[in-house]
């Protein structure tokens, strides 16, 4: 076992696991946070997507012991209450079907958002392209991760 | 709750259910292939029986308790519309949840599109006869008759003195009133909830992580599980060292279970790493040698000679001896996997008497049976709890991976998730079946066909599911095929029942999956071989056919079929009649670097009285997606009885990046609703590759769509 310190959600953790245990099962199974999902297990299908300090990563293959020192958000730890702009947008759009990937299509749009405020058709394929959607929202997301923008230049008023 | 037989009416009311308020019970019919199969064995004889209800709570909160678990359908949604509609209830205070699930319940599952078609009416009634009895109540209570009130928002109204009292103030009442007959249903002209896209009520949970799908179940005192399964079809472990598995950080224990070697672990991850470590013997049976080279062989040669009937109208052979012109042509689907997102799993906790199963599924009741076998235990002993499912397309009506989990936890004594890897799940799917499809179609001299046969060989879907096919036909390996309504006056469809050791069994929208691709791509064959356009040749033998020829018309329209495109961009049609719906799709495509790119797809779609468009809209533009990636991307092959593919990297998904601009069009109907879920999968394909052939002049016959066969 191993001891790492992070910050997870704006809380500190400090986490004991088996050596290369990836972050997504220590999420989900030792800490119950079960709104990352497990999709491939191999950072294919972008269903576990989590931010690390500020940048979107695929949990399933982020080993737990590389966290050190770093800042872990997770969907739960998004906004509160559901307010984050892209979240408010996949509300105002009714994105999910299933909704199985949708955790992780809102980190990776999150992440996009912080870096590019505007992005352009070419951006959202560039970073979206990563996440599968098996019920193929793929039209209902452009036009949220857009709609996101316009209400995160707004101030995150929707 | 427990079940309880419902009046001729079918209803049944549960008034002093200790949980107060008015609880009325109802039988929502489901009928459908599935179904009915599971009907005869398990329920045939069974007695009509509740299995859905309305709560309405003292402080006003409506739940409604309904089996039609969500799978992205947006069913839960669509439903209670149906019912908030005669309702005349606050859509903000409407609630659903999964009900228990009990053999006495009835057939209990989602299918075949059928949940609006089979809730249509059953549901608006239900929802006028709670409305009816919480009038009565008021009316009593206020001592003036029922026809001077009315139920508005929640309320009931008294319309002499605009007096109100709410529904959960006079639930408690009317649940001691007879539940009354025949209930009159409102006009549609006045329907305020039916036609409306109304916001899903499962999103606000979706987009917090807080909706709770099979997976995420966690159980006190629950262990993780993975197995290691035969990696040929029908092959058992005869030995196994588990030597390095249980050296693995966090593995606890492994058992040998009838589906193989399960590993149990105190996370899911060292459960899959040690099952993976596993060193197994096996014998691995009859299917080892098998291979989509012999089966493609096998196939090809059923062919030559004629199969069992499926379908015919005229004489075929004389039509086609008699015709000016005949061409022929040969076409090939391979086998597809599900590939839902969220991986196959299922949570069980089996002790001396009891067996409670947790998951994401589409057939309850089969599951319930499953699970009953494989415990041990009597029917009324086992518990299934049906939870949110990330994805089904038909994959979560199988109960294979409800009986392992269930004999995983028999044999550590401990409740266990069993959780499947990505490539657990794609290499032990069960498959949509490859098929193979040989037409020859007659011309007459002004270039119109008048003879067609279709030949079919492929593995039967019901046999696979234990129901061999009658008289060696099943219905959904010719869907799509024998039903086609276009004007031909000799036509024979023939099949040839085949099985090659790989299961099989529903992909969205079944039969019409690979049928409609030939059909519709033959068909266009025959329009060049006729020098037809193929709008106008489909117009012209669709005289028939008004909702089809309806939905031709839309499309083409909207699509502007037959004006000039960008340069390097080509048109494709095609339309299909499937689950009660009809639509047309045309398919704006170009040819880059020898890759097919796919800009618009135009859909008209008539399925009838719209109970949600949005949701119509969504379900159209998923399915659409669901069948381009089979198109462009979908194979899984076989060696050495084997599945060759195992993650997203060899068998991908359509990405953002890839998907096209899709334009929905609903056409205006009074007609009684028809499924959406699948209705938009099988013309995708087919409307593609035509345009393919105009980009190109290749005739695509077999899918996916490769590089080599665009040049």
């Amino acid at each position: 076992m191993a001891s790492v310190r992070f910050n997870l959600n704006g809380k500190p953790q400090n986490a004991d696991v088996v050596p290369g245990m990836p972050l997504l099962w220590y999420l989900r199974d030792s800490l119950g946070m079960t709104g990352t999902k497990f999709g491939c297990g191999m950072a294919l299908c972008g269903a576990c997507t989590v931010h690390v300090d500020g940048q979107a990563v695929r949990s399933c293959v982020t080993q737990v012991a590389s966290l050190g020192g770093k800042s872990v958000t997770t969907i739960e730890g998004l906004s509160a209450g559901g307010t984050h702009p892209v979240q408010a947008a996949w509300i105002e759009a009714d994105v999910p079907q299933c909704g199985y990937c949708q955790s992780g299509q809102i980190m990776a749009a999150a992440a996009l958002l912080a870096k590019k405020a505007q992005p352009t058709d070419a951006d959202i394929d560039e970073v979206m392209r990563g996440n599968i959607c098996r019920c193929g929202t793929y039209q209902d997301i452009r036009h949220a991760i857009h709609r996101a923008a316009e209400i995160q230049a707004a101030g995150g008023k929707a | 709750m427990s079940a309880q037989q419902v009046n001729r009416r079918g209803f049944l009311q549960v008034g002093a259910s200790g949980i107060g308020g008015l609880l009325l019970g109802f039988y929502l019919p489901e009928r459908s292939k599935l179904a009915a199969q599971a009907l005869d064995t398990a329920t045939a004889t069974a007695p009509v029986t509740v299995n859905a209800w309305i709560h309405i709570a003292p402080d006003d909160t409506i739940t409604f308790m309904i089996h039609k678990v969500e799978m992205g359908q947006g069913t839960v949604t669509s439903l209670s519309q149906l019912l908030a509609e005669e309702l005349d209830c606050d859509w903000g205070k409407f609630r659903t949840e999964f009900p228990p699930i009990d053999k006495a319940f009835g057939f209990q599952g989602v299918v075949g599109s059928q949940s609006i078609r089979t809730s249509w009416e059953p549901l608006r009634r239900a929802g006028a006869t709670a409305r009816y009895m919480l009038v009565e109540a008021a009316a009593r209570q206020w001592g003036v008759d029922a026809s001077q009130c009315r139920g508005e928002h929640g309320f009931v109204v008294n319309t002499a003195n605009n007096s109100k009292l709410s529904y959960g103030k006079l639930a408690g009442a009317a649940a001691s009133l007879p539940v009354p007959a025949n209930v009159a249903l409102k006009d549609p002209k006045q329907f305020r909830f039916i036609g409306k896209s109304l916001k899903r009520l499962d999103t606000p949970n979706k987009v917090t992580g807080r909706t709770q799908f099979g997976i995420d179940i966690r159980r006190p005192g629950m262990v993780y599980a993975a197995v290691a399964r035969c990696p040929v079809f029908g092959g058992k472990a005869t030995g196994f060292d588990a030597t390095k598995a249980k050296a693995f950080p966090g593995v606890k224990q492994v058992v040998q279970v009838p589906s193989g070697v399960a590993v149990v672990a105190d996370n899911t991850w060292s459960a899959i790493q040690g099952s993976r470590l596993l060193e197994i013997q096996w014998n691995y049976g009859p299917n080892a040698a098998q291979s989509s080279a012999a089966i493609g062989k096998l196939f090809a040669e059923r062919a030559r000679k004629p199969g069992v009937e499926a379908m015919k109208t005229g004489d075929a052979a004389k039509g086609l001896a008699n015709a000016a012109k005949r061409i022929e042509a040969v076409y090939q689907a391979p086998f597809l996997a599900h590939a839902t997102m969220e991986p196959m799993n299922c949570t069980a906790d089996v002790r001396a008497d009891s067996c409670d199963v947790w998951a994401s599924m589409q057939m309850q009741t089969l599951a319930h049976g499953a699970a009953a076998a494989a415990s041990g235990l009597p029917m009324d002993k086992v518990h299934i709890h049906s939870e949110f499912m990330g994805g089904g397309f038909g994959r979560r009506g199988m109960t294979d991976f409800v009986s392992e989990a269930v004999e995983v936890s028999k044999a550590i004594g401990a409740p266990v998730k069993v959780t499947w890897s990505r490539e657990d799940d794609m290499r032990h799917d069960n498959y949509r079946p490859a098929a193979y499809s040989r037409f020859v179609a007659g011309l007459d001299a002004d270039g119109w066909p008048v003879a067609w046969t279709n030949r079919i060989v492929s593995p039967s879907i019901t046999n696979s599911s234990g129901q061999p096919p009658l008289n060696g036909i099943d219905r959904t390996s010719t869907e799509g095929s024998q039903d086609i309504e276009y004007t031909i006056p000799d036509k024979l469809v023939d099949y040839h029942w085949t099985e090659v050791g790989i299961p099989v069994t529903y992909w969205r929208s079944v039969g019409y999956t690979q049928n409609t691709f030939f059909v519709e791509s033959f068909l266009d064959e025959v329009a060049l071989a006729g020098g037809k356009d193929p709008v106008a040749l489909r117009r012209h033998l669709l005289g028939k056919s008004p909702r089809l020829l309806g939905v031709l018309e839309l499309a083409a329209k909207q699509a502007g079929w037959g004006t000039r495109l960008p340069a390097g961009r080509f048109r494709g049609v095609a339309v299909v009649n499937n689950v009660g719906s009809y639509n047309a799709q045309i398919a704006e495509v170009s040819i880059d670097a020898g890759k097919v790119r796919v800009h618009r797809v135009v859909c008209a779609v008539d399925c009838g009285h719209v109970v949600n468009p949005a949701i119509v809209d969504q379900q159209i533009r998923s399915a659409i997606v669901y069948g381009l990636t089979a198109a462009l991307k979908g194979e899984i092959t076989i060696d050495k009885g084997r599945v060759q593919q195992a993650n997203f990297d060899s068998y991908d998904m359509l990405r953002i990046n890839e998907a096209p601009v899709v334009e929905v069009y609903i056409v205006p109907s009074t007609e009684n609703p028809g499924g959406i879920g699948e209705a938009g999968v099988p013309a995708i394909a087919p409307a593609v590759c035509n345009a393919v052939f105009a980009a190109t002049g290749k005739r695509i016959r077999r899918l996916p769509i490769r590089a080599a066969d665009l040049v």
